[in-house]
């Protein structure tokens, strides 16, 4: 959805999104890094299971929760990537004790 | 840069480092009182210069020429002596002036003599049937991704509503060699006529000929549409076209990113949960606080400075965090503020950066049906709900808000109303025949975001809590 200007010259980051390894960029969020990836990061709500992905980058809307490192419901345009995070898609409610 | 408060009570707290938070800081900070500056994001900037410190996009005319004045503020603040905290996220803030930060999965409490509430703003609701659609994002949060991660929409792009920051953002794509398909102005041409009377100062503010420079440079890019009437995105499982009408005719495109966005509106949730009183703009059309001419709320103690004190952008809110922060030093250390600007220079400074705003709060009113939705439109993004729904609990006697959360669970999903709020107020005043001041707000209480009880237990405690559990 989205592409990266050719003069970035920030430090590469490598993220695993569901096991799969992404370069990001330091100073992306998680958010920013999901949607630059190309892969399917589409949530799915828990009240209807409907698909979402990031609508406000700020902070506003919580429809980038992920999980990140295990721990779920994070808003992922509020965190930055770190050099080996994991970040799971969340799918439907949240499970309980994560 | 500090990553836990230094201390448990400060002299100013300020809430925000956008525009009005930085300069607010700044100034309490210069004057000797100890500040503490809180944000959300991971730098200075706010939203208007939002990764102003880290921005991969370094060539200065790509983002313009109004991005990079915040420079200046950062390196006041950062030489002022100012505690900032960034990735701060507040909570909790009442009467009492204690304010409750979650850092990093801990929450602490600080109390403060002051606070200078600097949350700014955030972009009206846009309900359009498909607005929850993948693919479908503000304007805004295009521009935050283009500032912070130099990252570009791609595929077939649209950018689709009306106000200045959707102008902005379609040159700052397409000068950085991003393709726009589209730019679709909701503009309502009715306003125009109304907004004649206001049209002199306009002429004479910087607004005028920017404003102008920008639209010739988009339209000279890419092809615009104006006069748009209807929008509703379409897709099963994520956006792939969006129909609309322009001049009373109907058409259908092909699309992967939809750039939605009429305007901002002030932020107020924080302000609201401490008990500020705010009053219904007629002319924005939002909730704006009820203030002083020195910034001060309805809350002993409590300033609000920004476009969180009605939307005026960024150059007003630096001028506002002034005052504010001028009535905090005068307040709290009388013999400081002596050394600053007076009042009264200060507030024409304000009326000055102000000239030319009347004109654009008017002609950028959103048209009804863009801010009232048709039945089948979601208004609730978090719970769902449709304005069908909300009809139809009107109808069934929820008379406000408040009831309308029994009925619905509207505004009490994780964002807290801050993305129905608006459109709820006014499609049940709409409904019900009212005024939306007399339909009223969500009720909002701590905490405005959301906090873990592992957070909340995390939180040091005092003795009066330790003996408040412990027998004998
Ligand atoms: S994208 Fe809206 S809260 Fe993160």
């Amino acid at each position: 959805m989205f592409k990266r200007i050719e003069e970035d010259r920030r430090r590469a980051v490598e993220i695993f999104v569901e096991g799969q390894s992404v370069t990001a960029r330091e100073g992306d969020t998680v958010a920013a890094a999901l949607l630059a990836s190309g892969l399917d990061v589409r949530r799915s709500t828990a009240v209807s299971g409907a698909p979402r992905l990031p609508y406000c980058m700020m902070g506003v809307c919580f429809d980038c929760l992920v999980t990140i490192d295990g721990m779920g419901n994070r808003q992922g345009c509020l965190v930055p990537v770190r050099e080996g995070m994991r970040i799971e898609i969340q799918k439907g409610k949240r499970e309980i004790g994560r | 840069m500090t990553s836990i408060p230094q201390r448990d009570a400060y002299d100013v707290v300020v809430i925000g480092a956008g525009p009005a938070g930085l300069a607010a800081a700044a100034l309490t900070a210069g004057a000797g009182l100890a500040t503490l500056l809180v944000d959300e994001n991971m730098g200075p900037g706010g939203q208007v210069w939002r990764a102003i410190t880290t921005t991969p996009v370094k060539e200065k005319r790509l983002l313009g020429d109004d991005y990079w004045a915040g420079q200046r503020l950062v390196d006041d603040v950062r030489a002022s002596g100012a505690e900032i905290l960034q990735r701060a996220t507040v909570w909790s803030l009442d009467r009492t002036l204690e304010v409750g930060l979650s850092i990093d999965g801990g929450a602490r409490l600080v109390r403060a003599k002051r606070i200078i509430l600097a949350t700014g703003a955030l972009e009206r609701p846009f309900p359009i049937p498909g607005w929850t659609l993948p693919g479908v994002m503000t304007a805004g949060a295009a521009q935050t991704m283009l500032k912070s991660s130099g990252l570009l929409p791609q595929g077939r792009v649209v950018v689709a509503g009306q106000g200045p920051l959707l102008w902005l953002l379609s040159a700052q794509i397409l000068r950085m060699g991003g393709m726009i398909d589209l730019v679709l102005d909701t503009a309502d041409r009715r306003n125009r006529l109304r907004a004649l009377p206001h049209l002199p100062p306009f002429l004479t503010s910087p607004y005028f000929f920017k404003g102008l420079a920008m639209m010739r440079e988009v339209r000279a890019r890419t092809q615009v549409v104006g006069g748009v009437t209807s929008l509703a995105a379409r897709g099963s499982g994520r956006v792939e076209a969006l129909a609309y009408e322009a001049g009373g005719r109907r058409s259908e495109i092909p699309v992967d990113v939809l750039l939605l966005h009429q305007g901002v509106v002030p932020n107020v949730n924080l302000a609201m949960a401490a008990g500020v009183r705010h009053r219904w703009d007629d002319v924005q059309l939002c909730w704006v606080p009820e203030l002083d001419e020195r910034g001060e709320s309805s809350v002993a103690g409590i300033h609000v400075a920004g476009d969180g004190a009605g939307i005026g952008g960024a150059s007003v809110a630096v001028h506002r965090g002034r005052i504010a922060a001028r009535a905090v030093i005068e307040a709290l250390k009388p013999e400081a503020g002596l050394a600053l600007a007076d009042h009264a220079t200060l507030a024409s400074e304000l009326a000055r950066a102000e000239r030319g705003r009347a004109f654009l709060d008017v002609l950028f009113q959103p048209a009804r049906q863009f801010r009232i939705p048709a039945d089948e439109t979601v208004v609730c993004r978090c719970e769902e709900v449709t304005a069908r729904d909300i009809r139809e609990s009107v109808a069934l006697g929820a008379t406000g808000p408040n009831q309308l959360k029994a009925y619905r669970r509207t505004g009490m999903g994780p964002c807290q109303g801050r993305l129905c709020g608006l459109t709820v107020t006014e499609l049940m005043a709409e409904a019900r025949g009212r005024t939306p001041a007399e339909i009223g707000y969500y009720r909002l209480r701590a905490p405005v975001k959301p906090i873990t009880l592992a957070e909340l237990a995390s939180l040091p405690k005092g003795e009066d809590a330790t003996k408040a559990v412990v027998r004998g």
